[in-house]
């Protein structure tokens, strides 16, 4: 996996959230995101898939400078993201692009299909109608003809809206493509073809896609890699199949175990039921976070963090279980 | 969008078939429909149609007045109403009232509509960059904005008509102050609703500075807010006008406006109680149609 490039690597990246007081004074610290580090690579679709609440979310904004990170890096082109002065930036914005997880709130309802999408350009510099007329060409891609671009978008279905949503994404040329939930809002059969469109234009258009759900089946079916988050720290990470067949991690051998299963020939599901509930973000468990709901806690996982260790080639987990087991390599980053 | 709902199908093309009825009419702009549906609203007609020949004559004075509305003849004061050649009467000084009335109507209607203009742009421009931006520059916005909140709206009218002076210019500003707070409250309320919707993230992400996200993204999602406040403020503004002139703060006599004649016209009401009536009326009937009307838009307005 490390020979092919990659596109875009993030490190170490942190996020807190504080409540202030009435007096602005800081009261209580939300840990969103917590040294995450992946890398993205070419041509390839890396998934990250969690509980809602985990980060992902927050993850993903992160990466688009929306919400500013407190602590980490981001590797693009050879240059931090993230220490970019902001006239730099500007120009490197429009390769990363977003498709956003409510098709209801994330188009204009006052501007036209054409024009949410035309948008995009206008503000890089391009005239309205080469910028129209690009918009055409992508609204054309994504299955939106001609005749139905000047409607509006409460006249549309929620499929029809994230198609419009992909389009707006792609009119700037992006290299990398982040599908925050982008399906995870729609009915089931109009998530498949919203997906097959996912992937019709990753290849046309060559993109590297960050694919954010919760859903394990959408991100089994669309990823290369994954990445599984709980409350703000990665708990596992490695190709799709290794996550898939093998996983390391209790919480990810958890959220297998309580997937319901579209296969009609399967045995009735064992009874499962993670211990506990999620617990409050303000006060996260200390050590790992996930001890309080893992059946295999132990006394070292409330001391620290446990460190990523690689328990095959590429997959890693953060388990204590697995601290023992490894060789004197532990694989800190990737 | 494929009529068989469960199969997965390669990328396809939006069957027009079985786009939602909506469609049939999506050519039609909102503006369009909106204005249907105030037609169709017959109170709200009815009153734009007075309004709108109300505006029309005071715009038309000099055209139709009878008569001019500086000159009187002292022989035909009082005439009531009803009398030959002077249908809605003479005041105390022989002027046709009709004539007074067309051309002080301007002066009303200006008071009223052009502060609120004023205040439009104004409130609602500082309520748009404080709702958008928030933090410290929206706080230092609202609470400087807070300060001429702390006064009754006739009172500051009153304090600042004062301190500039006679004039119909002045009463103007003066509303204008006075109305631009709410105004701006009114936006900043509505733009931190829109702020967080994800059309706005994605417009920033797009590499949008925010007076293009401003003007193109906020301005039209809030733009119903603020019209239907800005009318609502309409006829309060008239009032206050009519107020002020009556207190003798605006245009001064023998210019006429109808709260000026109301003033110098009120000791009479002893003598010809129907003629006093006349320019409060006019008042009242700008003010009501103003007000259905306002209703009538805000209505129109909510049709999807």
């Amino acid at each position: 996996m490390n020979e092919q490039a990659s596109v875009l690597e993030v490190k170490n990246l942190s996020k807190d959230f504080i409540t202030k007081n009435f007096f602005g004074k800081p009261k209580q610290k939300v840990s969103a995101v917590s040294d995450v580090s992946f890398s993205l690579y070419e041509k390839k679709t890396f998934g990250v898939v969690g509980e809602s609440g985990c980060g992902k979310s927050t993850l993903a904004r992160l990466i688009m400078r929306l919400i500013e990170a407190d602590q980490g890096e981001i590797i693009y082109k050879d240059a931090n993201l993230l220490s970019l002065p902001k006239a730099e930036y500007k120009s490197i914005r429009r390769d990363i692009q977003m498709v956003f997880q409510d098709p209801f709130s994330s188009l204009n309802p006052k501007m036209s299909l054409l024009d949410n999408v035309a948008f995009s350009m206008w503000v890089n510099g391009v005239s309205p109608l080469e910028g129209r007329r690009i918009a055409y060409k992508y609204l054309d891609a994504v299955g939106i003809p001609r005749s139905f671009a000047d409607r509006f978008p409460q006249m549309l279905s929620g499929g029809q809206r994230q198609r419009v949503a992909i389009a707006r994404a792609l009119v700037l040329e992006p290299k990398i493509l982040i599908a925050d939930e982008a399906v995870s809002a729609l009915d089931k059969s109009i998530q498949a073809q919203v997906l097959n469109l996912f992937r019709d234009i990753q290849e046309e258009f060559s993109l590297s896609v960050i694919f954010i759900s919760h859903d394990l089946n959408v991100v089994q079916l669309m990823s290369d890699e994954v990445m599984v988050m709980y409350l703000g720290m990665v708990v596992e990470q490695g190709s799709a199949e290794q996550i898939y067949n093998n996983p390391a991690h209790p919480y990810t051998q958890a959220l297998f175990k309580s997937a319901p299963s579209m296969d009609v020939k399967e045995k009735k599901l064992e009874k499962f039921q993670m211990l506990g509930e999620l617990p409050s973000p303000l006060n996260p468990p200390s050590g790992c976070r996930f001890r309080t709901r893992c059946p295999h806690a132990v006394e070292a996982c409330a001391l620290s963090m446990p460190n990523k260790v690689e328990v095959d080639k590429g997959h890693y987990v953060a388990c204590t279980l697995y601290a023992d087991r490894t060789n004197n390599q532990e694989a800190a980053v990737m | 969008m494929s009529s068989s709902a469960v199969e997965v199908s390669d990328k396809e093309t939006v069957n027009l078939a079985n786009v939602t009825p909506a469609a049939a009419t999506a050519e039609e702009s909102f503006a369009r429909k909106a204005f249907r549906s105030f037609c169709g609203n017959k109170f709200a007609l009815v009153s734009a149609i007075i309004l709108l020949t109300i505006i029309l004559s005071t715009i038309l004075a000099g055209v139709i007045s009878p008569y001019s509305p500086l000159e009187g003849h002292a022989k035909d004061r009082l005439l009531p109403i009803g009398s030959p050649g002077h249908i809605l009467g003479t005041d105390e000084q022989g002027r046709d009232m009709l004539t007074r009335m067309l051309y002080g109507g301007r002066m009303t209607l200006l008071a009223g509509f052009v502060p609120v203009i004023v205040a439009a742009c104004l409130g609602g421009g500082l309520g748009i960059i404080a709702g958008y931006f928030g933090g410290r520059i929206g706080t230092l916005i609202m609470r400087v904005l807070d300060i001429f909140y702390a006064f009754p709206a006739v009172i500051l009218s009153i304090a600042i008509s004062a301190a500039l002076g006679q004039g119909l210019l002045n009463i103007m500003i003066s509303i204008a102050i006075v109305f631009t707070p709410p105004v701006a409250r009114v936006m900043e309320t509505a733009v931190k609703r829109i702020r967080n919707q994800e059309f706005i993230e994605a417009a920033k992400s797009s590499g949008a500075g925010p007076f293009a996200i401003m003007r193109r993204h906020v301005l039209p999602n809030v733009f119903s807010d603020l019209f239907v406040f800005s009318t609502s403020q309409i006829s309060l503004g008239i009032v206050i006008a009519a107020g002020l002139s009556f207190l003798g703060l605006g245009v001064a006599p023998p210019t006429p406006e109808w709260g000026v004649m109301l003033n110098s016209i009120k000791q009479l009401i002893f003598v010809d109680p129907m003629l006093t009536i006349v320019p409060g009326l006019g008042l009242f009937l700008t003010a009501l149609t103003i007000n259905i009307c306002a209703d009538g838009i805000r209505d129109a307005l909510q049709v999807k």
